[in-house]
């Protein structure tokens, strides 16, 4: 079966400054279906340039993407606005979700442009509640985000990304602005999807994290570094019993300081 | 589909930010009323101003003895007999296109009537006065041609007079004394107010001008002839026609007469509309370019720091004509709505400083168009600049914008 994603020899150099910054160095990459990866490195490695390069947000200066069979260089604005629209899902570290807007909008909006256009808003709806349980956030369809908590936000990017059945769900650290235990329950749902066959890439500056994944790539100054499938994954639901635990223990040793 | 879509993003647009939505349309109504307001105040006045110089009667043409020029110790001047009932015969007879025409001679006399008296102005006029100065009668009938010619004494009354000579009765088939004379009392005009001069029009007793000149004030020439042209075109052709006519009768004196039209004789008074029609233009205008500025203000604040959520919807597959339409949707929905409501504050307001203020206005079309259509205009340009500017960003630095 051919790789969704075929990277070779990408480069990005910004120009903006005063001096170029050679961002990506160099980076060739495949990626087959149902893989799990984690784009590793520390700040300024070149991750989330190249993951912007993957979702099609920004183009390389040099090197080939070819995504699902088809290379983007070819392709105009508008081509690559519907490439996205219709193979790629987007997870933001900061949500992006539009204020003043249910959870239940939010999800309905990528199938309100690109070759959704045509479909009915009976069906539209139907299926970004669909998405919204996938995620566990049905009961909360009508919330707007200020009154979710960071990892439900979390969650409702994650229906948004998966409601136009993407190849590929990227996410740009997606529990970067969450605390470890909503980190671990969004996580959760990742492992769910990717257990269901769908493929993603993550990026992440976290260890722990990156253990959830199936295969791990380091990077560093703009090229890769090391390429390994992760030994001892973490399971999500085993991680929730261990922090719920250790909440009791400390519930417990806080209740009895106080009664002491 | 496609477009439904768009309608529907952009309404939910609207709807997310009903504050921000509401002060955008705020700026509009704003421009609009406060244009609408000063200009309807602007035309109202002038049309006040209009219609007190119609109400001198329409397309006429008057003949003056002697001449009006403000510098003019010239021959004719103060000739007691330069404009003879026989002048205002022969234009009767020989000009063409004349709808009506009358002698006037004026005096002021005592009159007597019903045991009281009254001084008031007493003028001898033709059949076709009341026609020519555009002036019906409100009861009983104007005198006939015959009266004229058989010197009879009969009198038609203003308003005024009656109202003080008669106050409880039916002035008409009563007798009015002018000069001891017996006049009986054929009508009573309706009621024309005060001239652009400020007199009362209404103070005033209207008599055959040959009963006048032969009985009550003996003069043997007339104060002025007012003659209306049958069609506007044709006032200057009326004019030139008069003038010829009278000087060939003059043969070869000096002319000792002033032929003036209508339109000459209320420049003054339209010259000072226009100047308040220009001020109040001015000011209009000032209102319209200051609700500009405020629309474009709101507008370009407001779409910009929409940047972001431009940036989301380009990543999510928006092409940028998607976006584009979207901000144009909302901006065209925001600029009506805050015109139409800005035309029903705008006429609202220039109603009720009619009523309060008792000043008349007239709601001029022109300008509600001109003032909604310059408001729109600037909104929908100073809303879709910067969605267009944000549409042309990479989707990754409109997310980033803050």
């Amino acid at each position: 079966m051919s790789p969704v994603v075929k990277i070779q020899d990408l480069h990005k150099i910004y120009e903006s400054g005063e001096v170029p910054v050679h961002a990506v160095r160099g980076v060739s990459l495949e990626i087959q279906r149902g893989e799990f990866i984690a784009l590793m490195g520390a700040s300024g490695s070149g991750k989330s340039t190249l993951m912007n390069m993957l979702g099609c947000l920004d183009r390389p200066t040099r090197g080939t993407y070819e995504l699902d069979g088809t290379n983007i260089d070819d392709l105009d604005r508008n081509e690559l606005a519907d490439l996205r629209n219709q193979k790629l899902g987007f997870v933001f570290q900061g949500f992006n979700l539009l204020a003043r807007t249910t959870a239940l909008e939010n999800v309905e909006l990528p199938m309100l442009y690109g070759r959704h256009r045509k479909v009915s808003m009976e069906t539209i709806r139907e299926r970004a509640m669909h998405c919204l349980e996938i995620v566990g956030l049905a009961n909360r369809f009508d919330h707007f985000p200020n009154q979710l908590s960071g990892g439900q936000q979390q969650r409702v990017a994650i229906a948004r990304g998966l409601v136009n059945e993407p190849q590929v769900l990227l996410a740009d650290e997606p529990t970067g602005n969450l605390d470890s235990k909503t980190s671990v329950e969004v996580m959760g749902v990742f492992r769910k999807l990717n257990d269901q066959g769908i493929t993603i890439v993550m990026v992440t500056h976290e260890l722990d994290i990156a253990k959830y994944c199936r295969r791990n790539l380091i990077l560093r100054d703009g090229v890769v570094v090391r390429d390994e499938p992760v030994a001892d994954r973490t399971d999500a639901e085993d991680e929730m019993e261990r922090i719920k635990a250790a909440e009791a223990a400390a519930k417990l040793t806080h209740q009895a300081k106080s009664g002491a | 589909m496609h477009f439904a879509n768009t309608l529907r993003v952009a309404l939910r647009a609207l709807r997310r930010n009903t504050l921000r939505s509401l002060l955008t349309a705020l700026g509009m109504i704003i421009g609009v009323a406060a244009v609408i307001t000063m200009v309807s105040i602007g035309s109202g006045a002038k049309a006040q101003v209009e219609a007190q110089v119609a109400s001198l009667g329409q397309n006429l043409i008057t003949v003056m003895p002697g001449s009006f020029s403000s510098g003019g110790m010239r021959g004719g001047f103060g000739s007691s007999a330069s404009l003879t009932p026989e002048d205002a015969d022969a234009i009767a007879a020989e000009v063409a296109n004349i709808d009506g025409l009358s002698a006037e001679v004026r005096d002021r006399n005592q009159v007597l009537a019903n045991g009281l008296n009254w001084n008031t102005n007493v003028n001898g006029v033709g059949p076709d006065y009341p026609y020519v100065r555009n002036w019906p009668m409100e009861s009983g009938a104007m005198f006939t041609e015959q009266d004229v010619k058989s010197l009879g004494k009969v009198c038609v009354i203003g308003k005024t007079v009656a109202d003080q000579m008669f106050p409880n009765e039916d002035p008409v088939g009563q007798t009015l004394r002018i000069r001891n004379l017996p006049f009986r009392i054929l009508g009573v005009l309706s009621s024309k107010g005060f001239s652009i001069f400020g007199s009362d029009e209404d103070d005033v007793v209207l008599i055959p001008y040959t009963s006048h000149m032969r009985r009550v004030s003996r003069r043997t020439s007339i104060s002025m002839i007012r003659i209306q042209a049958a069609d506007a075109d044709k006032v200057a052709e009326v004019k030139q026609s008069v003038e010829d006519l009278l000087t060939q009768r003059r043969r070869g004196r000096e002319p000792d007469f002033t032929v003036r039209t209508q339109e000459e004789l209320a420049s003054a008074a339209t010259a000072t509309a226009k100047t308040m029609t220009g001020l109040l233009a001015g000011i209009a205008g000032v209102s319209l370019i200051v609700g500009g500025i405020g629309i474009m203000n709101i507008m370009l604040v407001s779409v910009t720091e929409r940047t972001r959520e431009i940036g989301i919807r380009l990543a999510i597959g928006a092409h940028g004509k998607d976006v584009l339409t979207q901000f144009l949707i909302e901006a065209i929905l925001l600029s009506s709505l805050g015109g139409l409501v800005g035309v029903a504050v705008g006429v609202a307001g220039s109603q009720a400083l009619s009523s309060y203020n008792g000043w008349p206005v007239l709601v001029p079309t022109t300008w509600i168009f001109i003032s909604v259509a310059g408001s729109a205009l600037v909104g929908i340009i100073s809303g879709f600049y910067p969605a267009y500017k944000a549409a042309q960003l990479d989707p990754i630095d409109a997310l980033r914008y803050e």
